[in-house]
Protein backbone atom coordinates (compact mmCIF):
# COMPACT_ATOMS: atom_id res chain seq x y z
CA UNK A 1 0.00 0.00 0.00
CA UNK A 2 1.28 3.37 -1.00
CA UNK A 3 1.90 5.91 1.75
CA UNK A 4 0.75 8.78 -0.45
CA UNK A 5 -1.80 11.19 1.02
CA UNK A 6 -4.97 10.64 -1.01
CA UNK A 7 -7.01 13.58 0.25
CA UNK A 8 -5.37 17.00 0.49
CA UNK A 9 -7.43 19.39 2.59
CA UNK A 10 -5.70 22.74 3.03
CA UNK A 11 -8.30 25.33 4.06
CA UNK A 12 -5.54 27.92 4.47
CA UNK A 13 -4.60 27.55 0.82
CA UNK A 14 -8.22 26.96 -0.25
CA UNK A 15 -7.12 23.64 -1.66
CA UNK A 16 -9.15 20.42 -1.56
CA UNK A 17 -7.97 17.69 -3.88
CA UNK A 18 -8.34 13.95 -4.17
CA UNK A 19 -5.60 11.79 -5.59
CA UNK A 20 -6.96 9.92 -8.57
CA UNK A 21 -5.24 6.67 -7.61
CA UNK A 22 -8.02 6.42 -5.01
CA UNK A 23 -10.33 5.60 -7.93
CA UNK A 24 -8.20 2.89 -9.53
CA UNK A 25 -5.75 1.35 -7.08
CA UNK A 26 -6.69 -2.25 -6.10
CA UNK A 27 -4.87 -1.78 -2.78
CA UNK A 28 -7.12 1.20 -1.96
CA UNK A 29 -10.14 -0.88 -2.91
CA UNK A 30 -9.09 -3.74 -0.60
CA UNK A 31 -8.46 -1.36 2.27
CA UNK A 32 -11.86 0.27 1.77
CA UNK A 33 -13.54 -3.09 2.27
CA UNK A 34 -11.94 -3.53 5.67
CA UNK A 35 -11.67 0.03 6.95
CA UNK A 36 -14.90 1.50 5.61
CA UNK A 37 -17.46 -1.11 4.68
CA UNK A 38 -16.62 -3.41 7.62
CA UNK A 39 -16.64 -0.52 10.09
CA UNK A 40 -19.74 1.46 9.18
CA UNK A 41 -23.48 0.89 9.35
CA UNK A 42 -24.47 -0.43 5.93
CA UNK A 43 -28.01 -0.48 4.55
CA UNK A 44 -29.56 -3.93 4.06
CA UNK A 45 -33.20 -3.30 3.21
CA UNK A 46 -36.51 -1.88 4.30
CA UNK A 47 -38.86 -3.59 6.75
CA UNK A 48 -41.70 -3.38 4.22
CA UNK A 49 -39.83 -5.77 1.94
CA UNK A 50 -40.43 -8.60 4.42
CA UNK A 51 -43.93 -8.27 5.81
CA UNK A 52 -44.84 -11.71 7.17
CA UNK A 53 -42.92 -14.29 9.21
CA UNK A 54 -40.82 -16.28 6.76
CA UNK A 55 -40.80 -13.60 4.03
CA UNK A 56 -37.27 -13.26 2.73
CA UNK A 57 -35.11 -11.42 0.22
CA UNK A 58 -31.60 -12.52 -0.62
CA UNK A 59 -29.00 -9.91 -1.43
CA UNK A 60 -25.30 -9.28 -1.15
CA UNK A 61 -24.08 -6.60 1.22
CA UNK A 62 -20.39 -5.87 1.82
CA UNK A 63 -19.58 -8.90 -0.30
CA UNK A 64 -21.58 -11.19 2.01
CA UNK A 65 -24.59 -13.05 0.60
CA UNK A 66 -27.42 -12.47 3.08
CA UNK A 67 -30.95 -13.57 3.82
CA UNK A 68 -33.04 -10.58 4.90
CA UNK A 69 -36.15 -11.96 6.60
CA UNK A 70 -38.69 -11.99 9.41
CA UNK A 71 -38.57 -14.78 11.95
CA UNK A 72 -41.50 -16.63 13.53
CA UNK A 73 -42.01 -13.78 16.02
CA UNK A 74 -42.12 -11.27 13.12
CA UNK A 75 -38.75 -9.81 14.07
CA UNK A 76 -36.56 -8.62 11.19
CA UNK A 77 -33.47 -10.79 10.98
CA UNK A 78 -30.40 -10.99 8.78
CA UNK A 79 -28.63 -14.30 8.24
CA UNK A 80 -25.33 -14.92 6.52
CA UNK A 81 -26.39 -17.10 3.61
CA UNK A 82 -23.98 -19.98 4.12
CA UNK A 83 -24.46 -23.45 5.51
CA UNK A 84 -22.55 -24.07 8.75
CA UNK A 85 -21.57 -27.46 7.37
CA UNK A 86 -19.58 -26.79 4.21
CA UNK A 87 -20.65 -23.39 3.08
CA UNK A 88 -23.20 -23.58 0.27
CA UNK A 89 -25.89 -20.92 0.19
CA UNK A 90 -28.97 -22.24 1.96
CA UNK A 91 -31.30 -19.99 -0.05
CA UNK A 92 -30.86 -19.26 -3.73
CA UNK A 93 -34.20 -17.63 -4.53
CA UNK A 94 -34.39 -13.87 -4.94
CA UNK A 95 -37.46 -13.56 -2.71
CA UNK A 96 -40.28 -15.60 -1.24
CA UNK A 97 -41.59 -17.09 1.97
CA UNK A 98 -39.87 -20.01 3.63
CA UNK A 99 -40.77 -22.28 6.52
CA UNK A 100 -37.26 -23.71 6.44
CA UNK A 101 -34.04 -23.34 4.48
CA UNK A 102 -32.56 -26.62 3.28
CA UNK A 103 -29.03 -26.63 1.97
CA UNK A 104 -29.29 -28.68 -1.21
CA UNK A 105 -25.68 -29.87 -0.99
CA UNK A 106 -25.94 -32.29 1.98
CA UNK A 107 -29.39 -31.50 3.26
CA UNK A 108 -28.77 -29.57 6.46
CA UNK A 109 -31.97 -27.72 7.24
CA UNK A 110 -32.50 -24.49 9.20
CA UNK A 111 -35.79 -23.05 10.42
CA UNK A 112 -36.92 -19.49 9.79
CA UNK A 113 -35.45 -18.47 13.15
CA UNK A 114 -32.04 -19.61 11.93
CA UNK A 115 -31.80 -22.69 14.17
CA UNK A 116 -30.29 -25.85 12.71
CA UNK A 117 -33.41 -27.97 12.54
CA UNK A 118 -32.26 -31.25 10.98
CA UNK A 119 -29.16 -33.02 9.74
CA UNK A 120 -29.34 -36.15 7.56
CA UNK A 121 -27.56 -38.98 9.39
CA UNK A 122 -26.68 -36.97 12.48
CA UNK A 123 -25.59 -40.09 14.43
CA UNK A 124 -22.33 -40.30 12.44
CA UNK A 125 -21.02 -37.10 14.02
CA UNK A 126 -18.68 -37.53 17.00
CA UNK A 127 -19.90 -37.24 20.61
CA UNK A 128 -20.11 -33.64 21.71
CA UNK A 129 -21.43 -32.48 18.33
CA UNK A 130 -24.09 -29.95 19.24
CA UNK A 131 -26.66 -29.08 16.63
CA UNK A 132 -27.91 -26.19 18.76
CA UNK A 133 -24.57 -24.42 18.51
CA UNK A 134 -24.80 -24.21 14.73
CA UNK A 135 -27.54 -21.76 13.75
CA UNK A 136 -27.30 -19.64 10.64
CA UNK A 137 -24.81 -17.00 11.64
CA UNK A 138 -25.81 -13.34 11.81
CA UNK A 139 -23.86 -10.12 11.29
CA UNK A 140 -22.58 -8.80 14.64
CA UNK A 141 -24.99 -5.85 14.61
CA UNK A 142 -28.38 -5.28 12.97
CA UNK A 143 -30.47 -2.22 13.84
CA UNK A 144 -33.15 -0.20 12.14
CA UNK A 145 -34.27 3.40 12.04
CA UNK A 146 -37.91 3.99 11.08
CA UNK A 147 -38.05 0.97 8.80
CA UNK A 148 -34.56 1.24 7.28
CA UNK A 149 -32.50 -1.78 8.35
CA UNK A 150 -28.73 -1.52 8.58
CA UNK A 151 -26.03 -3.98 9.60
CA UNK A 152 -22.50 -3.61 10.79
CA UNK A 153 -19.65 -6.07 10.86
CA UNK A 154 -18.04 -3.96 13.60
CA UNK A 155 -19.33 -5.32 16.90
CA UNK A 156 -18.19 -2.20 18.77
CA UNK A 157 -19.79 0.40 16.50
CA UNK A 158 -21.96 3.12 18.05
CA UNK A 159 -25.74 2.51 17.92
CA UNK A 160 -27.33 3.19 14.53
CA UNK A 161 -29.36 6.17 15.80
CA UNK A 162 -26.18 7.80 17.08
CA UNK A 163 -24.33 7.00 13.85
CA UNK A 164 -27.09 8.57 11.74
CA UNK A 165 -26.97 11.71 13.86
CA UNK A 166 -28.09 14.74 11.87
CA UNK A 167 -29.12 12.53 8.93
CA UNK A 168 -32.17 11.42 10.98
CA UNK A 169 -33.79 14.81 10.52
CA UNK A 170 -33.62 14.35 6.76
CA UNK A 171 -35.00 10.83 6.88
CA UNK A 172 -37.86 12.15 9.02
CA UNK A 173 -38.76 14.79 6.43
CA UNK A 174 -39.26 12.06 3.83
CA UNK A 175 -41.35 9.94 6.19
CA UNK A 176 -43.60 12.90 6.91
CA UNK A 177 -45.05 12.34 3.42
CA UNK A 178 -47.03 9.52 5.02
CA UNK A 179 -49.96 10.28 7.38
CA UNK A 180 -48.81 7.40 9.60
CA UNK A 181 -45.09 8.07 9.11
CA UNK A 182 -44.73 4.79 7.26
CA UNK A 183 -43.30 4.37 3.80
CA UNK A 184 -43.02 1.14 1.85
CA UNK A 185 -40.76 -0.14 -0.86
CA UNK A 186 -42.74 -0.46 -4.08
CA UNK A 187 -42.24 -3.64 -6.09
CA UNK A 188 -39.85 -3.55 -9.02
CA UNK A 189 -36.11 -3.24 -8.52
CA UNK A 190 -33.61 -1.52 -10.74
CA UNK A 191 -30.33 -3.37 -10.49
CA UNK A 192 -27.57 -2.31 -12.83
CA UNK A 193 -23.82 -2.09 -12.98
CA UNK A 194 -21.71 0.99 -13.53
CA UNK A 195 -18.18 0.60 -14.83
CA UNK A 196 -16.77 3.14 -12.43
CA UNK A 197 -15.44 3.55 -8.92
CA UNK A 198 -18.11 3.70 -6.23
CA UNK A 199 -16.93 7.02 -4.85
CA UNK A 200 -17.76 8.65 -8.18
CA UNK A 201 -21.36 7.54 -7.70
CA UNK A 202 -21.35 8.96 -4.18
CA UNK A 203 -20.22 12.32 -5.52
CA UNK A 204 -22.63 12.24 -8.46
CA UNK A 205 -25.65 11.30 -6.35
CA UNK A 206 -25.66 14.64 -4.54
CA UNK A 207 -23.60 16.84 -6.85
CA UNK A 208 -25.92 19.53 -8.21
CA UNK A 209 -23.16 21.35 -10.08
CA UNK A 210 -23.47 18.89 -12.99
CA UNK A 211 -27.21 19.33 -13.48
CA UNK A 212 -27.18 22.07 -16.13
CA UNK A 213 -24.63 20.41 -18.39
CA UNK A 214 -25.08 16.68 -17.85
CA UNK A 215 -28.88 16.87 -17.73
CA UNK A 216 -29.67 19.59 -20.26
CA UNK A 217 -31.96 17.21 -22.19
CA UNK A 218 -33.95 16.51 -19.02
CA UNK A 219 -34.27 20.21 -18.25
CA UNK A 220 -35.36 20.74 -21.85
CA UNK A 221 -38.00 18.04 -21.41
CA UNK A 222 -39.35 19.75 -18.27
CA UNK A 223 -39.35 23.12 -19.97
CA UNK A 224 -41.20 21.85 -23.05
CA UNK A 225 -43.78 20.19 -20.84
CA UNK A 226 -44.60 23.56 -19.27
CA UNK A 227 -42.55 23.53 -16.06
CA UNK A 228 -41.57 27.04 -15.11
CA UNK A 229 -37.78 27.59 -15.13
CA UNK A 230 -36.85 30.77 -13.34
CA UNK A 231 -33.64 32.58 -14.14
CA UNK A 232 -31.03 31.69 -11.55
CA UNK A 233 -30.53 34.18 -8.75
CA UNK A 234 -27.31 36.17 -8.76
CA UNK A 235 -24.30 33.94 -8.14
CA UNK A 236 -26.30 30.76 -8.73
CA UNK A 237 -26.68 28.47 -11.74
CA UNK A 238 -29.92 26.57 -11.14
CA UNK A 239 -33.57 27.67 -11.52
CA UNK A 240 -34.12 27.40 -7.78
CA UNK A 241 -31.94 27.96 -4.76
CA UNK A 242 -30.41 25.15 -2.79
CA UNK A 243 -27.93 24.35 -0.08
CA UNK A 244 -25.32 21.67 0.41
CA UNK A 245 -24.93 20.49 4.00
CA UNK A 246 -22.31 18.57 5.91
CA UNK A 247 -24.29 16.50 8.44
CA UNK A 248 -21.30 15.03 10.26
CA UNK A 249 -19.92 11.46 10.29
CA UNK A 250 -19.46 11.71 6.52
CA UNK A 251 -23.20 12.14 5.91
CA UNK A 252 -24.38 15.04 3.81
CA UNK A 253 -27.31 16.32 1.84
CA UNK A 254 -28.53 18.79 -0.67
CA UNK A 255 -31.50 20.82 0.47
CA UNK A 256 -33.16 22.59 -2.45
CA UNK A 257 -36.25 24.61 -3.20
CA UNK A 258 -38.28 22.44 -5.56
CA UNK A 259 -38.87 23.49 -9.16
CA UNK A 260 -39.34 20.10 -10.79
CA UNK A 261 -42.66 18.83 -9.43
CA UNK A 262 -43.25 16.36 -6.60
CA UNK A 263 -45.76 13.55 -6.16
CA UNK A 264 -46.05 14.93 -2.58
CA UNK A 265 -47.19 17.50 -3.39
CA UNK A 266 -46.44 19.92 -6.21
CA UNK A 267 -48.31 19.44 -9.46
CA UNK A 268 -46.55 20.08 -12.78
CA UNK A 269 -48.11 19.84 -16.25
CA UNK A 270 -46.21 16.58 -16.88
CA UNK A 271 -48.53 14.81 -14.44
CA UNK A 272 -51.56 15.69 -16.59
CA UNK A 273 -54.70 17.65 -15.67
CA UNK A 274 -56.37 14.56 -14.24
CA UNK A 275 -53.70 14.31 -11.53
CA UNK A 276 -54.35 17.83 -10.22
CA UNK A 277 -57.14 17.09 -7.72
CA UNK A 278 -55.19 14.16 -6.25
CA UNK A 279 -52.04 16.26 -5.72
CA UNK A 280 -54.16 19.04 -4.18
CA UNK A 281 -55.80 16.54 -1.84
CA UNK A 282 -52.39 15.24 -0.72
CA UNK A 283 -51.22 18.78 -0.12
CA UNK A 284 -54.30 19.63 1.95
CA UNK A 285 -53.73 16.54 4.09
CA UNK A 286 -50.11 17.58 4.70
CA UNK A 287 -51.08 21.10 5.75
CA UNK A 288 -53.85 19.82 8.04
CA UNK A 289 -51.57 17.29 9.68
CA UNK A 290 -48.26 19.16 9.84
CA UNK A 291 -49.15 22.84 9.63
CA UNK A 292 -48.24 25.10 6.73
CA UNK A 293 -44.56 25.50 7.54
CA UNK A 294 -43.72 21.83 7.90
CA UNK A 295 -45.90 20.98 4.90
CA UNK A 296 -43.78 23.36 2.82
CA UNK A 297 -40.64 21.71 4.17
CA UNK A 298 -41.93 18.28 3.15
CA UNK A 299 -43.59 19.16 -0.15
CA UNK A 300 -41.54 22.01 -1.60
CA UNK A 301 -37.95 20.92 -1.02
CA UNK A 302 -35.86 18.25 -2.71
CA UNK A 303 -33.11 16.53 -0.81
CA UNK A 304 -30.46 14.01 -1.84
CA UNK A 305 -29.24 12.50 1.42
CA UNK A 306 -26.10 10.43 1.81
CA UNK A 307 -25.74 8.16 4.82
CA UNK A 308 -22.07 7.36 4.73
CA UNK A 309 -20.78 5.42 2.88
CA UNK A 310 -23.28 4.04 0.34
CA UNK A 311 -26.93 4.73 1.18
CA UNK A 312 -28.78 7.47 -0.66
CA UNK A 313 -32.32 8.60 -0.02
CA UNK A 314 -33.17 10.75 -3.03
CA UNK A 315 -36.30 12.82 -2.55
CA UNK A 316 -36.79 14.58 -5.87
CA UNK A 317 -38.97 13.58 -8.82
CA UNK A 318 -40.04 10.70 -6.54
CA UNK A 319 -38.40 9.02 -3.55
CA UNK A 320 -35.62 6.60 -4.41
CA UNK A 321 -33.52 4.38 -2.23
CA UNK A 322 -30.21 3.96 -4.01
CA UNK A 323 -27.55 1.75 -2.54
CA UNK A 324 -24.60 0.05 -4.09
CA UNK A 325 -21.88 -2.54 -3.74
CA UNK A 326 -18.40 -1.81 -4.96
CA UNK A 327 -17.26 -5.08 -6.61
CA UNK A 328 -13.97 -3.88 -8.11
CA UNK A 329 -12.11 -0.56 -8.24
CA UNK A 330 -13.91 0.14 -11.51
CA UNK A 331 -17.24 -1.60 -10.98
CA UNK A 332 -20.39 -0.96 -8.93
CA UNK A 333 -23.57 -2.99 -8.53
CA UNK A 334 -26.40 -0.51 -7.96
CA UNK A 335 -29.74 -1.45 -6.40
CA UNK A 336 -32.49 1.15 -6.59
CA UNK A 337 -36.15 1.09 -5.71
CA UNK A 338 -39.04 3.47 -5.17
CA UNK A 339 -40.47 4.33 -1.77
CA UNK A 340 -44.03 5.54 -1.23
CA UNK A 341 -46.42 6.26 1.66
CA UNK A 342 -48.31 3.13 2.73
CA UNK A 343 -51.61 5.05 2.56
CA UNK A 344 -51.07 6.23 -1.02
CA UNK A 345 -54.13 5.84 -3.25
CA UNK A 346 -53.74 3.83 -6.47
CA UNK A 347 -53.98 7.08 -8.44
CA UNK A 348 -51.26 8.79 -6.40
CA UNK A 349 -49.08 5.70 -6.58
CA UNK A 350 -49.36 5.71 -10.37
CA UNK A 351 -48.34 9.40 -10.48
CA UNK A 352 -45.37 8.65 -8.24
CA UNK A 353 -44.14 5.78 -10.39
CA UNK A 354 -44.56 7.76 -13.57
CA UNK A 355 -42.74 10.77 -12.09
CA UNK A 356 -39.93 8.50 -10.93
CA UNK A 357 -39.22 7.40 -14.49
CA UNK A 358 -38.92 10.93 -15.89
CA UNK A 359 -35.57 11.34 -14.19
CA UNK A 360 -34.33 8.26 -12.39
CA UNK A 361 -33.24 4.85 -13.40
CA UNK A 362 -31.53 3.01 -16.24
CA UNK A 363 -34.28 4.02 -18.68
CA UNK A 364 -34.91 7.50 -17.27
CA UNK A 365 -34.08 10.80 -18.92
CA UNK A 366 -31.20 11.59 -16.56
CA UNK A 367 -29.58 8.59 -14.87
CA UNK A 368 -28.12 7.11 -18.10
CA UNK A 369 -26.23 10.36 -18.66
CA UNK A 370 -24.93 10.27 -15.08
CA UNK A 371 -23.65 6.78 -15.69
CA UNK A 372 -22.06 7.91 -18.93
CA UNK A 373 -20.27 10.67 -17.01
CA UNK A 374 -18.99 8.26 -14.36
CA UNK A 375 -17.80 5.74 -16.92
CA UNK A 376 -16.13 8.51 -18.86
CA UNK A 377 -14.24 9.57 -15.73
CA UNK A 378 -13.22 5.99 -15.04
CA UNK A 379 -11.91 5.42 -18.57
CA UNK A 380 -9.92 8.63 -18.30
CA UNK A 381 -8.30 7.43 -15.06
CA UNK A 382 -5.75 5.66 -17.23
CA UNK A 383 -4.07 9.06 -16.98
CA UNK A 384 -3.85 9.20 -13.19
CA UNK A 385 -0.07 8.98 -13.12
CA UNK A 386 0.17 12.15 -15.22
CA UNK A 387 -2.94 14.05 -14.09
CA UNK A 388 -2.90 13.17 -10.43
CA UNK A 389 -5.48 15.30 -8.65
CA UNK A 390 -9.21 15.96 -8.85
CA UNK A 391 -10.46 19.31 -7.59
CA UNK A 392 -13.28 19.55 -5.04
CA UNK A 393 -12.89 23.09 -3.74
CA UNK A 394 -16.08 24.83 -4.91
CA UNK A 395 -17.36 27.16 -2.25
CA UNK A 396 -14.35 26.74 0.02
CA UNK A 397 -13.82 30.47 0.38
CA UNK A 398 -17.41 31.11 1.47
CA UNK A 399 -18.35 31.89 5.01
CA UNK A 400 -21.48 30.24 6.38
CA UNK A 401 -23.85 28.19 4.27
CA UNK A 402 -22.89 26.71 0.94
CA UNK A 403 -24.92 26.21 -2.20
CA UNK A 404 -25.98 22.81 -3.47
CA UNK A 405 -23.69 23.55 -6.42
CA UNK A 406 -20.78 24.08 -4.03
CA UNK A 407 -18.99 21.06 -2.70
CA UNK A 408 -18.95 21.15 1.08
CA UNK A 409 -21.08 18.02 1.29
CA UNK A 410 -18.76 16.22 -1.15
CA UNK A 411 -15.77 17.28 0.91
CA UNK A 412 -17.49 15.98 4.05
CA UNK A 413 -17.71 12.55 2.42
CA UNK A 414 -14.06 12.57 1.41
CA UNK A 415 -12.87 13.81 4.80
CA UNK A 416 -14.64 10.92 6.55
CA UNK A 417 -13.36 8.49 3.92
CA UNK A 418 -9.82 9.71 4.49
CA UNK A 419 -10.18 9.55 8.26
CA UNK A 420 -11.36 5.95 8.20
CA UNK A 421 -8.78 4.91 5.63
CA UNK A 422 -6.00 6.26 7.84
CA UNK A 423 -7.25 4.60 11.05
CA UNK A 424 -5.66 1.24 11.82
CA UNK B 1 -52.59 -9.88 -41.00
CA UNK B 2 -50.89 -13.25 -41.31
CA UNK B 3 -47.59 -14.30 -39.80
CA UNK B 4 -45.51 -13.31 -42.82
CA UNK B 5 -47.03 -9.83 -42.71
CA UNK B 6 -46.41 -9.63 -38.97
CA UNK B 7 -42.78 -10.57 -39.54
CA UNK B 8 -42.40 -7.98 -42.27
CA UNK B 9 -43.82 -5.35 -39.95
CA UNK B 10 -41.45 -6.21 -37.08
CA UNK B 11 -38.45 -6.36 -39.42
CA UNK B 12 -39.32 -2.94 -40.78
CA UNK B 13 -39.58 -1.52 -37.27
CA UNK B 14 -36.25 -3.09 -36.30
CA UNK B 15 -34.57 -1.68 -39.42
CA UNK B 16 -35.75 1.84 -38.58
CA UNK B 17 -34.55 1.59 -34.99
CA UNK B 18 -31.17 0.14 -35.96
CA UNK B 19 -30.76 2.93 -38.51
CA UNK B 20 -31.72 5.54 -35.87
CA UNK B 21 -34.52 6.73 -38.17
CA UNK B 22 -36.49 7.64 -35.09
CA UNK B 23 -38.90 10.11 -36.69
CA UNK B 24 -39.92 7.46 -39.19
CA UNK B 25 -40.26 5.00 -36.35
CA UNK B 26 -42.62 7.42 -34.56
CA UNK B 27 -44.74 7.24 -37.71
CA UNK B 28 -45.40 3.57 -36.97
CA UNK B 29 -47.08 4.43 -33.66
CA UNK B 30 -50.68 5.31 -32.92
CA UNK B 31 -51.53 8.63 -31.27
CA UNK B 32 -51.99 6.84 -27.95
CA UNK B 33 -49.14 4.35 -28.15
CA UNK B 34 -47.28 3.05 -25.10
CA UNK B 35 -43.75 1.65 -24.83
CA UNK B 36 -42.77 -0.35 -21.77
CA UNK B 37 -39.80 -2.18 -20.35
CA UNK B 38 -40.70 -3.78 -17.01
CA UNK B 39 -38.19 -4.14 -14.18
CA UNK B 40 -36.29 -7.39 -14.54
CA UNK B 41 -37.71 -8.79 -11.30
CA UNK B 42 -41.32 -7.91 -12.25
CA UNK B 43 -41.59 -8.97 -15.92
CA UNK B 44 -45.38 -9.16 -15.65
CA UNK B 45 -45.80 -6.05 -13.51
CA UNK B 46 -48.37 -3.31 -13.89
CA UNK B 47 -46.71 0.11 -14.33
CA UNK B 48 -49.33 1.73 -12.08
CA UNK B 49 -48.26 -0.54 -9.22
CA UNK B 50 -44.68 -1.56 -9.92
CA UNK B 51 -41.55 0.37 -10.76
CA UNK B 52 -40.60 -0.16 -14.41
CA UNK B 53 -37.42 0.59 -16.29
CA UNK B 54 -39.44 2.41 -18.95
CA UNK B 55 -43.18 3.14 -19.01
CA UNK B 56 -43.79 5.77 -21.69
CA UNK B 57 -47.05 7.12 -23.01
CA UNK B 58 -46.95 8.69 -26.46
CA UNK B 59 -45.87 12.07 -25.07
CA UNK B 60 -42.85 10.59 -23.36
CA UNK B 61 -42.05 8.40 -26.35
CA UNK B 62 -41.86 11.55 -28.46
CA UNK B 63 -39.85 13.31 -25.76
CA UNK B 64 -37.52 10.29 -25.64
CA UNK B 65 -36.95 10.51 -29.39
CA UNK B 66 -36.34 14.25 -29.17
CA UNK B 67 -33.85 13.63 -26.37
CA UNK B 68 -32.04 10.92 -28.30
CA UNK B 69 -31.69 13.27 -31.27
CA UNK B 70 -30.05 15.89 -29.04
CA UNK B 71 -26.24 15.66 -28.92
CA UNK B 72 -26.53 16.30 -25.18
CA UNK B 73 -28.12 12.89 -24.62
CA UNK B 74 -24.64 11.88 -23.53
CA UNK B 75 -25.35 8.19 -22.99
CA UNK B 76 -26.14 7.90 -26.69
CA UNK B 77 -23.84 10.55 -28.06
CA UNK B 78 -22.28 9.42 -30.27
CA UNK B 79 -25.09 6.92 -30.76
CA UNK B 80 -24.41 3.26 -30.18
CA UNK B 81 -24.72 0.81 -33.02
CA UNK B 82 -27.43 -1.74 -32.53
CA UNK B 83 -28.41 -4.83 -34.47
CA UNK B 84 -31.70 -6.54 -33.76
CA UNK B 85 -32.39 -10.20 -34.50
CA UNK B 86 -36.09 -10.98 -34.32
CA UNK B 87 -37.39 -14.55 -34.43
CA UNK B 88 -40.06 -16.96 -33.16
CA UNK B 89 -42.74 -14.59 -34.38
CA UNK B 90 -46.24 -15.68 -33.38
CA UNK B 91 -49.62 -14.10 -33.92
CA UNK B 92 -51.21 -14.90 -30.57
CA UNK B 93 -54.45 -13.09 -31.43
CA UNK B 94 -55.53 -10.87 -34.29
CA UNK B 95 -53.02 -7.96 -34.42
CA UNK B 96 -51.21 -9.23 -31.32
CA UNK B 97 -47.67 -10.37 -32.06
CA UNK B 98 -45.19 -12.00 -29.73
CA UNK B 99 -41.60 -12.46 -30.80
CA UNK B 100 -38.12 -13.04 -29.43
CA UNK B 101 -35.31 -10.55 -29.80
CA UNK B 102 -31.58 -10.40 -29.48
CA UNK B 103 -30.21 -6.89 -29.65
CA UNK B 104 -26.47 -6.42 -29.83
CA UNK B 105 -25.29 -3.01 -28.81
CA UNK B 106 -21.84 -1.66 -29.61
CA UNK B 107 -20.14 1.46 -28.36
CA UNK B 108 -16.61 2.68 -28.69
CA UNK B 109 -14.51 1.73 -25.70
CA UNK B 110 -17.21 -0.54 -24.32
CA UNK B 111 -17.86 -4.25 -24.30
CA UNK B 112 -20.53 -5.55 -26.61
CA UNK B 113 -23.81 -5.77 -24.71
CA UNK B 114 -26.47 -8.28 -25.67
CA UNK B 115 -30.09 -7.63 -24.71
CA UNK B 116 -32.20 -10.77 -24.97
CA UNK B 117 -35.92 -10.98 -24.42
CA UNK B 118 -39.33 -10.93 -25.99
CA UNK B 119 -41.50 -8.33 -27.60
CA UNK B 120 -45.25 -8.02 -27.22
CA UNK B 121 -46.75 -5.82 -29.90
CA UNK B 122 -50.38 -4.84 -30.04
CA UNK B 123 -51.28 -3.31 -33.39
CA UNK B 124 -54.28 -1.37 -34.62
CA UNK B 125 -55.29 -0.88 -38.24
CA UNK B 126 -55.37 2.75 -39.32
CA UNK B 127 -56.95 2.55 -42.74
CA UNK B 128 -54.94 -0.07 -44.57
CA UNK B 129 -51.88 0.30 -42.35
CA UNK B 130 -51.07 -1.49 -39.10
CA UNK B 131 -49.86 0.85 -36.37
CA UNK B 132 -48.29 0.06 -32.98
CA UNK B 133 -50.63 0.78 -30.07
CA UNK B 134 -48.44 -0.95 -27.53
CA UNK B 135 -44.96 -2.40 -27.53
CA UNK B 136 -43.40 -4.11 -24.56
CA UNK B 137 -39.81 -5.28 -24.45
CA UNK B 138 -39.40 -7.82 -21.67
CA UNK B 139 -35.80 -8.64 -20.86
CA UNK B 140 -34.78 -12.12 -19.78
CA UNK B 141 -31.77 -11.01 -17.72
CA UNK B 142 -32.40 -11.50 -13.98
CA UNK B 143 -31.00 -8.03 -13.38
CA UNK B 144 -29.82 -5.42 -15.83
CA UNK B 145 -26.38 -5.95 -14.25
CA UNK B 146 -23.73 -5.71 -16.95
CA UNK B 147 -26.29 -4.47 -19.48
CA UNK B 148 -26.12 -1.23 -17.52
CA UNK B 149 -28.74 1.10 -18.89
CA UNK B 150 -31.49 1.05 -21.49
CA UNK B 151 -30.50 4.35 -23.06
CA UNK B 152 -31.51 3.48 -26.63
CA UNK B 153 -34.96 2.28 -27.72
CA UNK B 154 -35.17 -1.46 -27.09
Amino acid sequence: MTQRRLVVNEPGEMRFEVHRSALVDPAVFEMEQRRIFDRCWIYVGHESEVRQPGDFRTRTVCGRPLIFTRDSRAQVRVYLNTCRHRGAMVCREREGNAERYTCFYHGWTYDRDGALYAIPGQSAYPPGFDRNSLPLQEPPRVESYRGFVFLSFDRGIVPLAEYLGNAKEYIDIVLDQSPSGQMEVIEGTQEYDIRANWKLLVENSFDDYHLITTHSTWLDYLKRSGVEMKRPQKGEILPSSGRGRDLGNGHGTTDNVNFRGRPVAKWIPLYGETAKPEIERIRAELVARLGAERATRVADTNRNLLVFPNFFLLDGSAVTIRTFEPVAPDRIHVRACALGPVEETPAARAIRLDAFLTFYGPGGFATPDDIEALESVQQAMGTWREVEWSIISRGMAKEGEQLNTDERHLRAFWIQWDKLMRSE
Amino acid sequence: MNRAEAEDFLYQEAALLDAWKLDEWLGLLTEDAVYRVPSNDRPDGDPRKALFTIADDIHRIRARVRRLQDPNAHAESPPSRTRRMISNVRLVAPLRIESNFTIHRFRRGDDQRTYVGRYRHTLRMEGEKPRIASREAILDAMELASLGTVSFIL
